[in-house]
């Protein structure tokens, strides 16, 4: 810990420009839309616990994004990243090779998982999920719960981790929507059999596509297992400043607003408004739907406008 | 003696020019202009102004070097009080704070000490190779200090203690530094480079700089002092923004003002070719009446939008800066007064449709001594719109709180100090927005002043 500090300490932060980088120590296509990179940044390493995410700025004038660290090395100060290439930033992110940096990492951030006190474990996944439940299925594992995987896939082609997690779990399924691997079907099926087959799971944690947690909320439902589900709105700061990532939650009745970044990224289950939260990660899907004509005319006006520079 | 009853006035930028770019609004005295306004200074011997100044800076000190031509005597005398003169001279509320105390002010208007400060400062920065002369050679004693946020409390601190030998390192969540400098405050009211030319000015002094560090998750109060800080200074902000929990407040287009304002201002998103998202659709509401509600309107009308500001007071108690009200007005921004929204409702795909207000009537002054407003009955109406800003005001982030033992709290989720900024546990020091809740920069820098102050004192005896 002391050598971490120290190698943090003497880093030179000169100013906005030359400042500290966060090189990329190795990477990894885990599929056509799937990448793991391992990135240096001890600091975050040293505290980091499953559950939690960092949030990175590849470059300058780039978007913050928040991705779930999947695993980390305390002793080696590195901590992995997987995500998958859906837009501008991630696709950068996958231009950038081992050796070169990332310009900003922070973390960790949001709560750990809580793993303490369980026994009988399922963990569901959907997709790029399966990266982030991972660490928490290792962490189970290595408590000396019992871990029942059930990792679901669209097709064979983007299967990922899937040794990684036989590893971890007593029971692995995996699944495909199109059955060109695995089980084809839903998540949702053999965990239904799970639980009709008499399995006393004391907590189901589910992470992946916000329409397969909330499918995974209602099988659990008449079977009275305790859900969390790990939420992934949209974030800026990741530190509570925002509001941006805010969830609605319905306790005893009432309707409380959380911030995901800080309160979450865990929640119980059944809490969920889950409509709204689908509604509101579209929300810059569907940002052309007010075409904001005004905008053009500004962005060409600020053209000439040097000060930032 | 004959007396220009008049504040020589501030040369702007044409207001149907700048509500359609970000460039700066007030364009700053000529050196003329400020040589004639300091003369309307009476150099009173008594210093009312002084007294209204959170950081006594010595006015009528400055304003007569200002007067005799020599600006850089003038940026000496400031710099003795203040760090961020360039900042403050264009962000303070000086109609409440120093020029409410002029003595010219009382038959006449007061003296345009905001502009003066503003126009010194900004004469020192143009001239580029002075600063770096300016940071003369201390003895580093080596005793280390750390800085928790880099808002305009954090810097001062750390610019004082510098230059008194200590090592100082700032601490700071975000990838850039300045806290809502950075933010929060558009670049038309107070572009980048400023915060970017002082950062860098205390940097080449020598204190370390370290970003995306967050206190309480990357690193904790406890693995500070463990790394060998001897004294810490909690300047953390009131960050955390309120709600008004009416019903529709998570419809897509519904938010908090430091979500819109963080996405123009520090992620750029109004910049050309800027990967942030921004939409504020054709019309944008803002709830509130701060700083914070125009700036978020003037955002969206530099947007494209068209904007109504609805507050639910009167015009006269508006919080904001009486200049910057002006401004939006002059730019176009609609005042809706004694109007508050009861719900918000969406369109069929989950978009802000309308916000529904109700009508106000004021009554009498509640505890902090402002008429308190109460809804008249069945006064409802609707309001087409777009985006809806919700700008309620911010309260201190828990995250400390939540995170450090030892430290006491307010109720308001401020931290709790003595007059020199002590908290209840020993070594530990806080002040800024972080203890008064949202206030105003100068105070801010004020209390990073006077903690410097006390760790020197405690430190070096
Ligand atoms: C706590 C948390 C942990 C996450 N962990 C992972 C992970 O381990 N692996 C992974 O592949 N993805 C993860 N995500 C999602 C990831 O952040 C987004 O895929 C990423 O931000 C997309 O950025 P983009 O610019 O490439 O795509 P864009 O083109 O900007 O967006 C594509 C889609 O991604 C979503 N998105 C965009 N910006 C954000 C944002 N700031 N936060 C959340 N979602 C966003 C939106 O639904 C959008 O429609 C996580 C999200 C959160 C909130
Ligand atoms: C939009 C807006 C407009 C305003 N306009 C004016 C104005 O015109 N005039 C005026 O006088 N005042 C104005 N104010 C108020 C003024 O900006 C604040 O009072 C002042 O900035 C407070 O300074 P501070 O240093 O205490 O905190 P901040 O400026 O809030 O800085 C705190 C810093 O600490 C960082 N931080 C927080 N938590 C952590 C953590 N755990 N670890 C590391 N870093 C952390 C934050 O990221 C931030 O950078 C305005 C405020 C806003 C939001
Ligand atoms: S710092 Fe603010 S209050 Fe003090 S003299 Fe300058 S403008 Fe006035
Ligand atoms: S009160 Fe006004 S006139 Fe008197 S010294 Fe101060 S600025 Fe000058
Ligand atoms: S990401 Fe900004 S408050 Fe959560």
């Amino acid at each position: 810990m002391k050598i971490l500090i120290e190698y943090f300490d003497c880093q030179k932060v000169s100013g906005l420009r030359g400042r500290r980088m966060y090189r990329i120590v190795a990477k990894e296509e885990l599929n056509s839309s799937v990448t793991k990179i391992v990135v240096e940044a001890p600091l975050v390493a040293r505290k980091a616990e499953p559950g939690q995410f960092i949030i990175l700025r590849v470059d300058d004038d780039g978007e913050r994004i928040p991705l779930t660290i999947a695993d980390y090395d305390r002793e080696k100060g590195t901590v992995t990243i997987i995500f998958q290439i859906v837009g501008a930033t991630t696709n950068i992110l996958n231009q950038k090779q081992v050796g070169e940096s990332i310009k900003d990492f922070v973390g960790p951030l949001g709560k750990e998982a809580e793993t303490n006190g369980y026994k009988n474990v399922c963990i569901v996944g959907g997709g790029v999920g399966c990266a982030i439940a991972l660490p928490i299925a290792k962490k189970f594992h290595e408590l000396g719960a019992k871990v029942t995987s059930i990792v679901g896939f669209r097709s064979k082609d983007i299967v990922i981790l899937e040794e990684d997690f036989k590893k971890c779990s007593d029971k692995l399924f995996v699944l495909t929507d199109d059955g060109t691997y695995g089980t084809k079907g839903n998540v949702t099926a053999p965990l239904k059999d799970c639980l009709d087959q008499g399995e006393k799971f004391d907590l189901v944690i589910t992470i992946g596509p916000l329409i397969m947690m909330k499918f995974v909320v209602l099988t659990c439902k008449p079977y009275g297992v305790p859900v969390t589900v790990s939420m992934n709105p949209i974030m800026i700061d990741g530190t509570g400043m925002c509001g941006g990532c805010r969830l609605t939650l319905l306790q005893d009745g009432e309707r409380v607003t959380k911030f995901a970044c800080v309160d979450g990224p865990d929640f119980n289950g059944y809490e969920i408004d889950f409509d709204e939260a689908m509604s509101r990660g579209r929300m810059y899907q569907e940002q052309d739907r007010h075409a904001n004509t005004g905008s053009c005319n500004l962005f060409s006006a600020d053209k000439d406008n040097k000060s930032e520079r | 003696m004959a007396f220009i009853a008049k504040m020589n006035s501030m040369p702007t930028l044409d207001a149907s020019v700048r509500s359609k770019n970000f460039k700066e609004v007030a364009l700053g005295y000529s050196a003329n202009v400020a040589i004639e306004e300091a003369k309307r200074c009476l150099n009173c011997k008594n210093k009312p102004c002084v007294t209204g100044c959170p950081a006594n800076i010595d006015i009528p000190g400055f304003i007569s070097h200002v007067k005799n031509n020599d600006f850089d005597k003038a940026f000496e005398v400031i710099s003795q009080s203040s760090c961020l003169p360039a900042v403050c001279g264009r962000v303070c509320p000086q109609e409440s704070q120093c020029e409410s105390k002029c003595t010219m002010g009382v038959k006449f208007e007061p003296v345009g000490i905001g502009r003066l400060e503003r126009f010194v400062a900004d004469y020192h920065n143009s001239k580029d190779s002075d600063n770096e002369q300016k940071a003369k050679q201390v003895q580093p004693n080596g005793i280390k200090i750390a800085i928790i946020g880099s808002g305009p409390s954090g810097l001062s601190c750390a610019g004082d203690l510098v230059r008194e030998g200590f090592e100082v390192s700032i601490y700071e969540a975000l990838h850039l530094p300045g806290g809502v400098l950075s933010y929060g405050i558009p670049e038309f009211r107070l572009p980048k480079r400023i915060i970017r030319k002082e950062v860098d000015a205390l940097i080449s002094q020598g204190v370390k700089l370290k970003t995306n560090v967050v206190i309480g998750k990357t690193l904790d109060i406890d693995d500070l002092f463990e790394m060998g800080y001897k004294a810490i200074y909690v300047s953390t902000g009131a960050g955390l923004p309120k709600f008004m929990n009416i019903p529709g407040e998570s419809l897509k287009g519904v938010y908090s003002a430091n979500e819109f304002l963080t996405r123009v201002n520090l992620m750029k998103a109004y910049k050309e070719g800027s990967f942030t998202p921004i939409s504020t659709g054709e019309k944008t509401v803002v709830v509130g009446g701060g700083n914070v509600a125009i700036d978020a309107a003037r955002c969206a009308i530099r947007l494209g939008s068209k904007v109504t500001v609805v507050y639910r007071r009167t015009e006269k108690e508006l919080p904001a800066r009486l200049e910057e009200i002006e401004h939006a007005k002059e730019e176009g921004i609609e005042f809706m007064f004694l109007t508050n929204p009861i719900e918000i409702k969406s369109d069929e795909n989950g978009f802000v449709d309308s916000i529904v207000c109700r009508q106000m009537k004021l009554s009498e002054p509640d505890e902090s001594g402002r008429a308190r407003p109460v809804e008249v009955a069945g006064s409802e109406f609707e309001i087409k719109t777009h985006s809806v800003i919700m700008a309620l005001g911010t309260s201190p982030n828990p995250l400390i709180r939540k995170t450090t033992k030892g430290i006491k709290f307010n109720m308001h989720g401020g931290i709790v100090v003595d007059d020199n900024g002590k908290t209840s546990r020993e070594g530990i020091y806080a002040g800024g927005d972080a203890v008064t809740g949202s206030a105003t920069v100068i105070s801010a820098l004020g209390a990073g002043k006077r903690v410097a102050k006390a760790i020197m004192e405690s430190l070096t005896k």
